[in-house]
């Protein structure tokens, strides 16, 4: 084919390797499983958290510090454990140590600070850099022991000199005991002050210094459980509205709330759900129609939701069906048989916008991801792979044969491999700059451009 | 006579029938599959998508009989973590009550994470 040009950029745009990070042995531990992936504000910074409980951030160089050809490359910049595995004495049930979510909150001094959250206890982070010790105390030597005092016989003024740089990571607030259910979403308000988590069946309001106490803004556990037929899967607060947010629901409708309007939102200010002919329904309607992520385009006119099988774009004024609908797999609508057995009919996929809202990505299976051009409405299918991984290869566009005679480099579905799945990935919010995790691997690709 | 009339019906019949079938499989490709999955498991719960599903995942998680059910699986693993194997076993619950042996067993997470080298 032509070379991956026009998807996400302009036509001559065209996306290539840049970075690999992980190990390479076939043997996956599963606490290498990367969970979530997040870009912050500036895209300065790349936070990946993963099913050990760990978090890895890395920094884009500067550009100009070394090689030309090296062109802002992400680096190690800290990594901590976040959360560890915990026992639920009541149930008798483990809780998982993994990293759900990571949210960057907006950078307000030197340091920086993000959320995470796993299924239960959602903790506020601070990394801040060291890069100047005091050296010439008095009462210790250099090496941190104590010097006898009668041996001091003068007085020294402390002298700052310049260290290694040294990043440190330490947990500043612990939001815990908030959830029955296990949390789907974390979102930062665009008050800086406040977010919101949700579960299952709940969504909580936090502010950011109180740990001790939340509000719960959604509640929709029935009061019999035999009654449940619907849970929350994913929540966001709005970009520049503070008192909205949405939410989704594995029946795949999505609910606008209004804070201002009640101090409890379980009636929603707009219900967003696209009819569905009553005539197709099938066992796995409801299935594949569940919202597994739902985000807020950065104009905040847009709303995107993946379900398995699709992306769709909402206009936030127009609540009876979806303005844009973009196949990600279609080809696997004649294998949901086989993928409810395998259980991958239940993957959850993420989407996400470009900085500028006029492309969207998300993952799919084989290691493919899609990016969508709302604007030319050219899409492309993309892989990340060991083998495209020279610097700065140009990535060949990839193509699933689904019947019929199968063209030369072209994929057939049953050699689709389910067991990679690509369902995390990211935008840099200003630059072509995108993270996909493949597993246990974080691929870093760029736009073609120096 | 009568015969070679009824004869005729059901050529006519077989042939809307199978223009039927073919318009299913043209037109749903999820309602073959639906019915592949029903063929397999003919007991598959009548509320499709309901409430199964979501109580199962509700009550996603390793259970085990007790903490220190729980202590001594982590402990084990701490002295063999080569014991990786039976990560994906189903959950054990309901049936009977799970023992160290039943359940699958945990690599905790000691080492830094591998994309951190």
């Amino acid at each position: 084919g032509a070379g991956n040009a026009g998807v996400g950029g302009g036509n001559d745009f065209q996306w290539c390797f840049s970075q690999v990070k992980g190990a390479i042995d076939e043997d996956v531990a599963e606490a290498d499983i990367i969970s979530t992936v997040e870009f912050n504000y500036s895209g300065d910074l790349l936070a990946t958290g993963d099913k050990g409980g760990r978090v890895v951030i890395f920094q884009r160089e500067q550009e100009g510090n070394n090689r030309s050809h090296s062109r802002g490359e992400y680096n190690v910049y800290s990594t901590f454990q976040s959360h560890e595995p915990e026992f639920d004495y009541l149930k008798s049930l483990e809780i998982e140590e993994k990293i759900n979510k990571i949210r960057w909150l907006p950078q307000q001094n030197a340091a920086h600070f993000l959320l995470s959250t796993n299924d239960k206890t959602i903790k506020l982070w601070k990394i801040s850099e060291r890069d100047k010790r005091a050296e010439g105390y008095n009462l210790k030597d250099e090496n941190g022991r104590l010097r006898d005092p009668f041996r001091i016989t003068s007085l020294r003024v402390p002298v700052l000199k310049p260290m290694d740089l040294m990043v440190e990571a330490s947990p500043r607030r612990i939001f815990a005991n908030a959830h029955t259910y296990h949390i789907n979403s974390i979102s930062v308000n665009s008050d800086h002050e406040t977010y919101l988590s949700a579960d299952d069946l709940r969504i909580n309001l936090w502010h950011l210094e109180i740990t001790d106490r939340s509000f719960n803004i959604v509640d929709i556990k029935p009061a019999n459980m035999e009654e449940l037929t619907e849970v929350i899967t994913a929540a966001e607060c709005h970009p520049n509205q503070c008192n909205v947010f949405v939410y989704s629901s594995s029946k795949g409708t999505i609910r606008l709330c209004d804070m201002r309007a009640s101090a409890l939102c379980d009636r929603h200010s707009k219900f967003f759900e696209e009819p569905e002919d009553p005539s197709s329904r099938s066992f796995f309607s409801e299935i594949i129609s569940s919202i597994s992520d739902v985000k807020f385009s950065h104009s905040g006119r847009y709303m995107m939701t993946r379900d398995y099988l699709s992306v769709k774009v909402w206009d936030l004024n127009m609540e009876s069906r979806p303005v844009e609908t973009y196949q990600v797999h279609e080809y696997l609508r004649s294998k949901l048989c086989s993928l409810y057995e395998n259980d991958c009919i239940f993957d959850k996929f993420e989407c996400c916008w470009n900085g500028s809202d006029n492309a969207i990505m998300t993952g799919s299976y084989n290691n493919f991801f899609r990016m969508f051009d709302r604007n030319t409405r050219r899409d492309i299918t993309l892989e990340a792979s060991r083998e495209s991984s020279k610097p700065r290869a140009i990535l060949k566009p990839r193509k699933v044969c689904t019947g019929g005679k199968r063209k030369k480099d072209e994929i057939s579905v049953d050699s689709l491999d389910f067991n990679k799945k690509i369902l995390h990935t990211a935008w840099h919010p200003k630059e072509n700059i995108i993270a996909v995790a493949a597993t246990n691997n974080l691929y870093i690709f760029q736009d073609k451009i120096n | 006579m009568s015969s070679e009339v009824e004869k005729v019906k059901t050529i006519e019949d077989a042939s809307a029938e199978e223009q039927r079938e073919m318009e299913d499989k043209v037109v749903s490709p999820e309602k073959v599959e639906e019915a592949k999955l029903k063929a397999r498991y003919p007991h598959l719960g009548a509320k499709p998508g309901g409430s199964d599903f979501l109580r199962k995942r509700l009550q996603k998680g390793q259970k085990y009989f007790d903490s220190g059910d729980y202590n001594m699986a982590k402990a084990k693993m701490k002295n063999k973590q080569l014991l990786s194997a039976a990560a994906d076993k189903t959950e054990v619950t309901g049936d009977h009550i799970p023992t160290p042996q039943d359940l699958p067993q945990r690599k905790p997470s000691l080492v830094a994470s591998k994309l951190a080298v």
